[in-house]
């Protein structure tokens, strides 16, 4: 395979069987693989979607510097495309997220400006907002509000998923700004209305603490949660148990979100008849590494790590 | 019906500090009316005066969201959990 730029080898990613962590026999699952993506997330897609379609609408101009908030992914993928574009980027990321995505995101030449981890992604989204209001000069693509995010998984995620598995009667995937259920939703209820789509959500746990009230809380814009049929909450713990079952018993590395989404997965599966279920594994092993979830007991990995942000 | 209920940080004020209590009742407009005659405060945190609850408010039985089952009509069995928790953007 020969390609003009690492931006052609974003999307086209595996979907592999991984039925044997099904726990109804006549329900089959298979795992769309987006750690196989460039930066190792599906972010890869949006990030490139969202500043193809900024240089072509004027919104972004040659050497203007790119804002985001992100916890790591979206931020990691908007620096690959940055430095192959020539722009300097700038994310903004809870300070409690693990070090690989802040060596990840040097490596690619961003530069990291922390918001508070207590205050989790709301946190960085506010501290963003407010940057963007001092430098009217910055370009802020905004993940949260980006019509191209959804977009992103619209016109590519979901139409490999129908090349690959027609016959798809439910999709799950971790909800984040809810773009990938958005958009791989739209399309997939487009092709069969009786596809079921269902998210997986993070427990919040401990991780609100900066919250004075619910009232405060945040459903990005581009969440269009009339195409959900279902939301899952799922637990840490929960998510890293799953997350080791999927290296060890289908040889899947993969990040902790995608434990939590294989986890939904198999509920969708214990109230389904039969039928065959695409759950999205968002990202890889690799930047998890140093939470020692591979080796160490669940309980230690919580009490170490418990306030990192997963997802 | 006795029923766990566990409730984010936030609403825990309202219910004399409690993260976790047992409540009774057959459905979740049930349980709601019965946690709130124990304790005035808690209506008005998850929904409005008209009993329309929040937007940034997710109730789930065990590990399902209501809104995707029969709403507050979700019928509640004993040994269920029901969660009250905040709808939060995730990490991206």
């Amino acid at each position: 395979m020969r390609v003009a730029s690492v931006l052609d080898l974003v999307g086209n990613t595996p979907l592999v069987e991984i039925s044997q962590l099904s726990p109804n026999p006549n329900v089959r699952i298979f795992a769309k693989l987006e750690g196989q993506n460039p930066t190792g997330s599906l972010k890869d897609r949006v990030a490139k979607f969202m500043i193809e379609a900024a240089e072509a609408d004027g919104s972004l101009k040659p050497g203007q510097t790119i804002l985001e908030p992100s916890s790591g992914n979206t931020g990691i993928a908007l620096a690959l495309v940055a430095s192959i574009r020539g722009y300097q980027l700038k994310v903004v990321i809870p300070d409690a997220v693990s070090r690989e995505r802040i060596e990840l995101l040097e490596a690619f030449g961003a530069e990291i400006i922390y918001s508070p981890g207590n205050l989790g992604t709301n946190g960085s989204v506010a501290m963003a907002k407010q940057v963007a209001a001092e430098h009217r000069d910055w370009f802020m693509p905004f993940q949260y509000e980006n019509e191209h995010n959804p977009r992103a998984h619209y016109e590519t995620t979901a139409p490999e998923i129908i090349h690959d598995l027609p016959d798809v009667d439910a999709f799950v995937a971790g909800l984040g700004t809810g773009g990938t259920l958005t958009g791989v939703g739209r399309r997939l209820k487009e092709h069969n209305p009786a596809v079921r789509i269902i998210a997986a959500a993070p427990h919040p746990g401990d991780m609100v603490q900066g919250l004075r009230s619910l009232e405060e809380g945040y459903i990005p814009p581009v969440f269009d949660e009339t195409v959900l049929d279902g939301r899952i909450v799922i637990d840490s713990e929960t998510s890293f148990k799953v997350t080791r079952d999927l290296t060890r018993k289908a040889g899947i590395f993969s990040g902790i979100s995608a434990g939590a989404s294989v986890r939904a997965a198999q509920r969708a599966a214990e109230r389904m008849g039969s039928g065959k279920i695409v759950t999205l594994l968002a990202d890889g092993g690799w930047k998890y590494l140093s939470t020692g979830l591979w080796t160490r007991s669940y309980q230690d990995v919580i009490e170490d790590v418990g306030e990192k942000l997963w997802w | 019906m006795v029923v766990k209920v566990q409730v984010t940080s936030v609403i825990q004020k309202a219910v004399d500090g409690q993260r976790e209590f047992d409540a009774e009742g057959t459905t979740v407009a049930e349980l709601i009316e019965n946690i709130n005659s124990r304790y005035p405060d808690f209506r008005s945190q998850i929904a409005d005066e008209n009993g329309v609850l929040h937007r940034f408010v997710n109730i789930y039985l065990n590990d399902e969201d209501i809104r995707y089952l029969s709403g507050k009509d979700t019928t509640v069995s004993s040994g269920d959990t029901v969660s009250f928790l905040p709808a939060l953007a995730g990490g991206c």
